[in-house]
């Protein structure tokens, strides 16, 4: 443990610090703004604002926890984040008495290895584990079942459903095996920045959406999402980011495009399952958190950054 | 009362199937209730016990079929981690009512959870109900009748299979069933199974 603690670089300390003080800020204020007298409307506003500033409480004491007690709690945490995603995906999606078998190895075999494969740090097969191996395997299991009803739909949708769940996903904490200069530690560091930007570009693109908000980019398919929205809070995302640069190896403006290949992708991340959750004919992906849908809901943007960020970032600086 | 057996248990079941609860026509409480759902899986029991509040759960006890859990590791699961109430579903000796262990748990103030097509089906609309739910319902008239059901258990862990398959459910608990003093069993075994129906449409939000 006191080994491991001494990895940890002198940025995660000052940044966990200043995350605290503006976290402890916020508190206040919406403490002292609930107590102050409003209509209905506005107390409506203000609870979800202290929602909001709660969660956020949550999700930096998760990451305190996660990154000092070090890179497996991690990989468990962002394993079950996985794990129920999945769950969601293959909820939505109809299957047949064939498909339970290749579905529970996906959950308790493929799911697990691709996280262990993280924590051994073995890049070669867990960049083809489940393209080449799952994704072959799979659909063979299923076809000695001899059931060839919807075959081809059945079989895309549950690889889809891993692709994205599972795949895409690891590649955020896979982030922590990447060899950065500055050694061990980095990784995490790096991680934390990209929950960090995606996250702001959510909430960013929904307050500039609310104020500016006028035109629709995909009505159909995202009703929230506006061009103003988008320009306004990827912009200000953009500049938090680039802000940020004293704890990734870039510089600051290597940091803003960093942070706008983030903001960018994240934004079709969002965009792309929504489709594909209106698709499967669903509103929400799910219940789990009250009031904010399911799993993948709230990391959709994170699917499509995280394997982008992690490549951009090894091609140019490992 | 919670040991860590059934702590553990329902980590696991929520792990499994989320069994996320939906108060639809009533709340949780204390009052004594006899909870009656569809049954599509060995999930079942599980997911309604864990949806419970915990401070309910010591004294809400599934009913069980000593047939199947009345041995081995699934008897530890059903008698010491959720307290079940063991049926025999066999009716070997003519002389003795299985209802009987059930009136004694009521008469004790505990809440049943029950079954009352008596096995799984495979379906999402739960078949035909037997008379189990009438005569306690006749005797036990202070105790509220309400309707569960239970969505997606029938692909979670159908019958004809002990391999899971992890998927989102949640347990919609409806309004108390009246009691009607001119209705005959049939009709009000109709009524209650159309009450467990008219859930399985319920909207799924909060």
């Amino acid at each position: 443990m006191i080994e491991h603690l001494e990895q940890v670089p002198h940025q995660f300390y000052w940044l966990f610090g200043s995350l605290l003080l503006l976290l402890t800020v916020s508190s206040l204020v919406g403490a002292w703004l609930r107590g102050r007298p409003a209509d209905e409307k506005k107390v409506a506003s203000r609870a979800n604002l202290v929602a909001r500033i709660n969660s956020w409480w949550a999700m930096v004491a998760i990451l305190a926890v996660a990154f000092l007690a070090g890179s497996t709690v991690t990989l468990v945490l962002f394993a079950l984040a996985s794990f129920f995603a999945l769950r969601e995906f293959v909820t939505l999606t109809p299957s047949r008495p064939g498909d339970r078998l290749p579905l529970s190895l996906s959950f308790f075999v493929v799911l697990p290895l691709q996280f262990v494969l993280i924590g051994l740090e073995r890049y070669g097969l867990f960049v083809v584990f489940i393209p080449v191996w799952a994704f072959l395997l799979l659909p063979s299991i299923a076809a000695m079942r001899s059931d060839v009803e919807d075959f081809l739909s059945r079989s895309a949708k549950q690889q889809w459903g891993l692709m994205v769940t599972v795949y895409a996903l690891s590649h955020a904490p896979a982030l922590l095996m990447l060899p950065l200069p500055g050694g061990p530690g980095r990784g995490a560091l790096l991680l934390f920045y990209l929950l960090l930007v995606v996250q702001m570009s959510d909430v960013m693109q929904y307050v500039f959406g609310k104020l500016l908000g006028k035109t629709k980019i995909a009505p159909v398919v995202s009703p929230s999402k506006t061009v103003e929205g988008f320009v306004g809070g990827g912009i200000a995302a953009v500049l938090i980011g680039a802000a940020m640069w004293w704890i990734t190896p870039f510089t600051p403006l290597q940091s803003a495009a960093m942070s706008a290949v983030i903001v960018i992708m994240g934004f079709f991340g969002g965009l792309t399952l929504s489709a594909v959750k209106r698709s499967l004919g669903a509103k929400d992906w799910g219940v789990m958190i009250e009031g904010h849908g399911g799993m993948l809901d709230r990391t959709d943007s994170i699917c499509f950054a995280a394997p982008v960020f992690f490549h951009v970032v090894r091609f140019f600086f490992t | 009362m919670m040991r860590p057996s059934s702590t553990l248990l329902v980590g696991v079941v929520k792990l499994l199937v989320g069994a996320y609860a939906r108060w639809i026509g009533t709340t949780p409480g204390t009052r004594q209730r006899i909870y009656f759902a569809n049954h599509t899986s060995h999930i079942d029991t599980l997911a309604i016990w864990s949806a419970l509040p915990r401070s309910l759960r010591s004294r809400t006890r599934p009913v069980a079929a000593r047939d199947y859990w009345g041995s081995g590791l699934r008897r530890y699961i059903a008698t010491r981690a959720l307290g079940a109430v063991l049926i025999d579903r066999s009716h070997q000796d003519p002389s003795v009512d299985p209802l009987d262990p059930l009136r004694e748990a009521l008469r004790q103030g505990d809440s049943l959870i029950i079954f009352p097509e008596g096995t799984r089906g495979t379906h999402a609309i739960p078949a035909r109900f037997r008379t189990g739910l009438y005569k306690l319902a006749g005797e036990f008239l202070s105790v509220e009748l309400i309707p569960v059901y239970l969505d997606n258990l029938h692909r979670a862990l159908p019958k004809g299979t002990n391999l899971p398959v992890p998927m989102v459910c949640t347990v919609r608990f409806g309004a108390p069933l009246k009691r009607l003093d001119s209705e005959v069993r049939d009709e009000f075994l109709e009524r209650a199974r159309n009450a467990v129906i008219a859930l399985s449409d319920a909207s799924p939000g909060t």
